[in-house]
């Protein structure tokens, strides 16, 4: 088990693949380091993967996405499915440290086979996911879990990246958060494939329903005939009570039939792979020039400097030193 | 993408009927300055809840915070879930008000370090990291 630590990458990857708890564990802590280590590993899972329906779950601080997501993996449970949770939680800018407390509302779920819950800092990544969150997605997926929740930090207006992680994006409001609804309207509302107002034993929740509700409508009869066949429902939930969480599950699962009926899916998993390709490209072409910084570097920085270059005519030049670097 | 340094991963918890999380939160708060990830399970665990948590987060340390008295009671069963569980390198630490002659004990039952009611921030962080660094990379 957790004994035979300096595994191979191989065999650290066929224990995933059995569903082995402690080497999943393990394989996420590589996966989240991003280091070269880990990649053999992480190649050879993600031919593995691809069968699990991949949620995302995001809304603004405090509006009770962890004890949704908790209540939410009860309910795949007794679905007779199994669910692997990744939580996200924000690093301090300052120290790279970080406090990540989603699992307090997930306890309940302790001792379940069929659950996983991975708690995840942000490390500095902006847009409400962490770096290397789509890697533990993977491992996850590659282990066999049908449901995969990916539960966002607290966001504000602009954070979207979880709409280009997940199938499916549930986004939760909450009454009483003032003007929240006003606040997301521009931003993380249009991302939404399931939309949650939570805490509805709340009295102001018929408020908070009424203007979301509005707010979708008059999207509706502003793009009148459109293609679009999906029409993103409002579900009210009180975690307290445990009311609107069955509901949740049947509209996730409906987003995925509709997903399915219309190919839709195939098109979704290809540009998750696309931005995936493009973020890693981008990724080691930075490696790349931080690791050179040689002569040529050095003369662009100058010019930058003394502005003789703008920003942007500088950057071509470190390409092209880039690529006359590969040709030697 | 580079290796980079790994970063240290803690998890602590309160175990049994103990209500008083305020050292918890400093020591986590401190931890957390020092550029460590904190995983904090919450009030009123159970030792298995707790083990089980520490498996998944594949944390370095695990860190256990007993006001309550109870510390005798609770430590062996952690071993023993960390056991069973196939997951006993993990470091196992202790905190809290814990008498004299229980240290002692504590230490012949594997918890690696105790840091009781007087321990400074710097230090805790000091030992975390000594901890870490004397098992090796993993």
């Amino acid at each position: 088990m957790r004994s035979a630590r300096a595994l191979t990458p191989d065999a650290l990857a066929d224990r995933v693949l059995r569903g082995d708890r402690g080497a999943i564990a393990r394989m996420l802590t590589r996966a989240e380091s991003g280091g070269e280590t880990a990649r053999a590993a992480l190649d050879r899972l993600y031919r593995h993967a691809g069968k699990a329906h991949v949620v995302g779950i995001t809304g603004v601080p405090g509006s009770g996405k962890s004890t949704l997501v908790a209540r939410l993996a009860f309910a795949v449970r007794r679905s007779a499915r199994t669910v692997g949770i990744v939580a996200v939680d924000p690093s301090s800018p300052f120290s790279g440290g970080s406090i990540l407390g989603d699992r307090i509302r997930m306890s309940d779920l302790a001792g379940d086979p069929g659950v996983f819950v991975r708690s995840m800092a942000t490390r500095g990544a902006m847009g409400g996911l962490a770096r290397g969150t789509l890697d533990v997605v993977d491992v996850l997926d590659a282990a066999g879990y049908d449901f995969v929740i990916i539960e966002t930090v607290g966001v504000g207006q602009d954070e979207v990246d979880v709409a280009r992680a997940a199938h499916t994006t549930v986004v939760v409001s909450a009454p009483g958060l003032g003007d929240d609804v006003q606040a997301i309207k521009a931003g993380i509302l249009e991302i939404a494939d399931v939309h949650v107002v939570s805490k509805c034993d709340r009295p102001d929740a018929n408020q908070a329903i009424a203007e979301l509700k509005g707010m979708l409508a008059l999207g509706l009869s502003l793009a009148p005939g459109s293609a679009q066949t999906w029409h993103p429902p409002v579900i009210a939930t009180s975690s307290a009570r445990g009311e609107g969480i069955d509901e949740l599950l049947a509209a996730i699962d409906g987003h995925r039939r509709a997903l399915e009926a219309t190919e839709e899916i195939v098109a979704r998993r290809a540009a998750i792979a696309e931005r995936r390709m493009l973020k890693a490209a981008e990724a080691m072409l930075h490696d790349r020039f931080m690791r050179r910084r040689g002569a040529t570097t050095a003369a662009v920085l100058a010019a930058l400097g003394d502005r003789r270059l703008s920003p942007h005519a500088a950057a071509r030049r470190l390409l092209q030193d880039l690529q006359s670097g590969d040709s030697e | 993408m580079s290796d980079e340094e790994p970063v240290i991963r803690v998890l602590i918890a309160k175990v049994g009927l103990d209500g008083h999380d305020r050292g918890v939160k400093i020591v986590a708060r401190c931890l957390r300055d020092a550029g460590m990830d904190v995983i904090y399970t919450g009030l009123h665990r159970t030792a298995e809840e707790v083990v089980d948590a520490a498996v998944q987060e594949d944390v370095d340390i695990l860190g256990i915070s007993l006001l309550s008295g109870a510390h005798m009671t609770v430590f062996p069963r952690i071993f023993a879930a960390l056991k069973e569980q196939g997951a006993d390198d993990i470091i196992v630490v202790g905190g809290g008000v814990i008498p004299d002659d229980d240290v002692v004990a504590l230490r012949r039952m594997g918890v690696q370090e105790i840091l009781l009611q007087d321990t400074p921030p710097d230090a805790i962080v000091e030992s975390m990291r000594r901890l870490v660094r004397e098992r090796g990379p993993r």
